[in-house]
This record gives C-alpha cells, structure tokens and sequence, in this order.
C-alpha cells in the first residue's frame, strides 16, 4: 500500500498514547462512562473490546482485497458483531457473575466506534502484522482509559481497588463517585489533566526549537 | 437481458457479505452449541439460589425440578418449591418472552395453590440502560408481589385501582408491558396443568435433567 503508512510498531505505540481512544480521540464513551464504578467490570469490559477488536482487526486485513467500497461498512459491522456475540457467551459461560453485572454493555460493544474506525482508519488498508498490532495498541489504549477512570472511582467511591481496601477505615466513601455523575466528573477531570499534559508538552517542544 | 446483468452485478457486489454471513452464522453456531449448557447450568445455580427469595420460606435443597407440559403442547421446566421440613410452599416457574431490546427472562415464584405471585425474578435481560434495566430492581418486582393469578396482569400509567393491575416504569412502558405479558402467558400456559397432573396424584414428577 502507500508508502507513508504507519509500521505496524508506529500502529501500536500510537494507540497505547497518542491517539489513545478515551482521552485522544473521545470514542467509546458509553463503556467509559457505564462500567467504570469498579477495577475488575472495567477491566472485563477492556478485555471483552480487546477480544472484538483485535479479532475484527485481523479479519478485516485478511479479506482487505475483497471489499467493495460501499459494501464495507456492512462488512465491519458483521464482523464485529460475530466477535462481540462470541465474547458475550463466553461471559455467560465462565464469568457469569459480571456478564450479568455487565449486562447490555457487553453486545453495546458492537456499536463502540473504537473498533469499527480501527476496521476503517488501519485494518481495510493495512497488512496483517499492521493490523494485529494496531488492534492490540488500541486495545491497551482503551484498557488505561478504562482504568484510570475506574480507579479513580473505585477507591474514592468504595475506598477498594479490585474490591481489596486501600483507604482507611475511617475513609467515607463518596457514594457520588459509583454513580453516573461520579463517572462524567472523573472523566472531564481527566480529560482536562491529559489535555494540559498534552499542550505542555507541545509548547515545551516549541520553545525548544 | 438487462436484468439478467444486474442481478449478476448484485451477486459479484454481494457475494463478500453473504458467504461472510453464512461463515459467521456457522462459527456462531458452534459456540452457542458448546457454550449452552454451561450456560443452562449458570442460570439454574442462580434460580436455586433466589428461591428462597421468590417463595417464603422455601429451602433450595429441598426443591424439586419437574417437567410438566404446558398447553402449548411444550414441555416446560417447573420448580416445586418445598420448606425445610419437606412441605409444600409454593412453585417458581422460568418464564421468556421478548423485551424491548431483547429476551427477557424472569423467574416466577406462586404460593402453593398457584393463586397468588409471591415474588419475581429477573435472571436475563438487555433492556435499555438507565430505563427499562429497571426491572430488575426491587422496587419494580416487588408491584408484581400479591397479585391474583386468575385474571391477566393490565400494566398501567398510574397507581392501581384494581387487584390485577400493575404500575409501569416510567419511560419504560415497553419493558413493563412485555414483564407483565410474560407474566401472564407462563401462568396461562401452566397453571391448569400443574393443578391437573398435582390433583392427579404425584404424576406430575418426572424427574428431569436437574441435581
């Protein structure tokens, strides 16, 4: 393909930080709000994204040369929601707990637009390898998002990190922190840091030049 | 003949997307195939463990699972629900139906003489978050407690005037509607049944795939 496209380890870094999902390019915004009030429904939702997107990444490579452009979309879709229904009855059969504290969030995941403009921006494009590793970059990406968010949460919220207590006793858990509103301030706070880490970065870099 | 090119120019644009599906259909297929059991299973660990929630004093353990066949001519799966001394309390029916988003599945739990809802439980759902997901809260199922099984459930907009009518969810009239159809078709399908096969001494057990 074009000769300027991403290697496949500039894929992966880019989706760990730069172009990170949550904090750089604000997708996925339903699971980071909903499922963020603990560590361990974050990190099930991170996982069951990863699964769907690196396999979805991977397939669409694969079958890249056979796609009709208005036709792709439908493709993408169908693709991802056959990876989404396989991680939701994978849930239900060996998590069934947090399949059910999940509940519609998991098969939302295949209307997160993180996945289909991976399947869209690198993997309909892009070689295998590339592919793979984008996915797996992103992947990474959303899972900090996730968890910082829900780190936050968690331990001002339930003063317990992966249910295991890390404030004192004497901590009074901000109920405020568990419930939506908890979950908007977290992340507009957030937001707020990396963007200013991100501008910092920018001027320093100028003043440098 | 001109015709005849554009449906070969519809299958050479569209052949990608349906061998994909017919691809995706299998594969989802086999996973449903050698995941539906472990899931069946899950979902029977959890309705032994609401029982006692469903019907007063009920002891899991000494719950029977039975088969009876409903008058839809289906065989369904049924809970005689017995106390710690091994008396009759009540039933716990699994009931499905479809939602607004998806199937619904709820447990319902009936005193002894199958006249009266004792409790409900929902053990699936993928009903819209933040509305219809509220039918799973306690303070929806609990509207569903002491009603009368021997006229249908109406759901309604306000608080109730009759015995048979049930308060909706607000912004989710949807979802209360299809909990409360459910409702209604499970009890119409058994509750004659169980009473027959009960009156007609015991032959209502058939002991089925349970523990």
């Amino acid at each position: 393909m074009a000769q300027d496209e991403p290697t496949a380890l500039e894929r992966f870094i880019n989706g760990v930080l730069p172009e990170n999902a949550v904090y750089r390019q604000l997708l996925g915004m339903c699971p980071t709000l909903a499922v963020t009030n603990g560590m361990k429904p974050a990190i099930t939702m991170a996982c069951a994204t990863a699964f769907a997107l690196i396999c979805a990444n991977i397939m669409i490579s694969l079958i890249r040369g056979l796609l009709k452009p208005h036709l792709r979309i439908l493709v993408f879709t169908l693709t991802i929601a056959t990876f989404v229904t396989i991680a939701d009855k994978l849930l239900a059969a060996y998590m069934y707990d947090m399949s059910k504290q999940l509940g519609p969030y998991v098969p939302l995941i295949i209307v997160n637009c993180v996945i289909i403009s991976r399947c869209e921006i690198c993997a309909s494009k892009q070689g295998l390898r590339v592919a793979a590793a984008d996915g797996i970059g992103m992947s990474l990406g959303f899972a900090l998002g996730l968890a910082s968010i829900a780190t936050v949460r968690e331990i001002l919220g339930s003063g317990t990190w992966f249910g295991l207590h890390v404030m004192p006793g004497s901590w009074p858990a901000w109920g405020i922190m568990v419930l939506p509103p908890g979950a908007f301030l977290t992340l507009g706070l957030l937001l707020g840091a990396a963007e200013w880490v991100v501008r910092k970065r920018a001027e320093r870099a100028k003043e440098g030049k | 003949m001109g015709q005849e090119s554009r449906r070969q120019g519809y299958i050479k644009q569209a052949w990608l997307v349906v061998l994909l599906a017919v691809l995706y259909g299998g594969g989802l297929a086999g996973v449903q195939r050698a995941l539906s059991d472990k899931i069946a299973e899950n979902k029977r660990n959890e309705t032994y463990d609401v029982i006692p929630a469903l019907v007063s004093g009920a002891d899991a353990a000494n719950t029977v699972e039975l088969r009876v066949t409903g008058k839809d001519g289906q065989e369904a799966r049924v809970y005689q629900v017995m106390d710690a001394a091994g008396g009759h309390v009540g039933w716990v029916l699994p009931a499905g139906g479809q939602g607004f988003a998806d199937r619904i599945e709820l447990l319902i739990g009936l005193d002894a003489g199958l006249s009266t809802i004792t409790g409900l439980y929902v053990l699936g759902q993928k009903e819209t978050p933040g509305l219809g997901d509220y039918i799973t809260g306690e303070s929806f199922r609990s509207r569903f407690q002491g009603k009368p099984t021997d006229t249908p459930l109406v759901v309604v907009q306000s608080d109730p005037t009759a015995d048979n009518e049930v308060r909706a969810l607000t912004g989710a009239t949807i979802s209360s509607a299809s909990v409360s159809g459910i409702v209604n078709a499970a009890i119409a399908n058994l509750k004659e049944p169980i009473q027959r096969q009960a009156a007609s001494g015991g032959a209502l057990v058939l002991p089925g795939g349970g523990e």
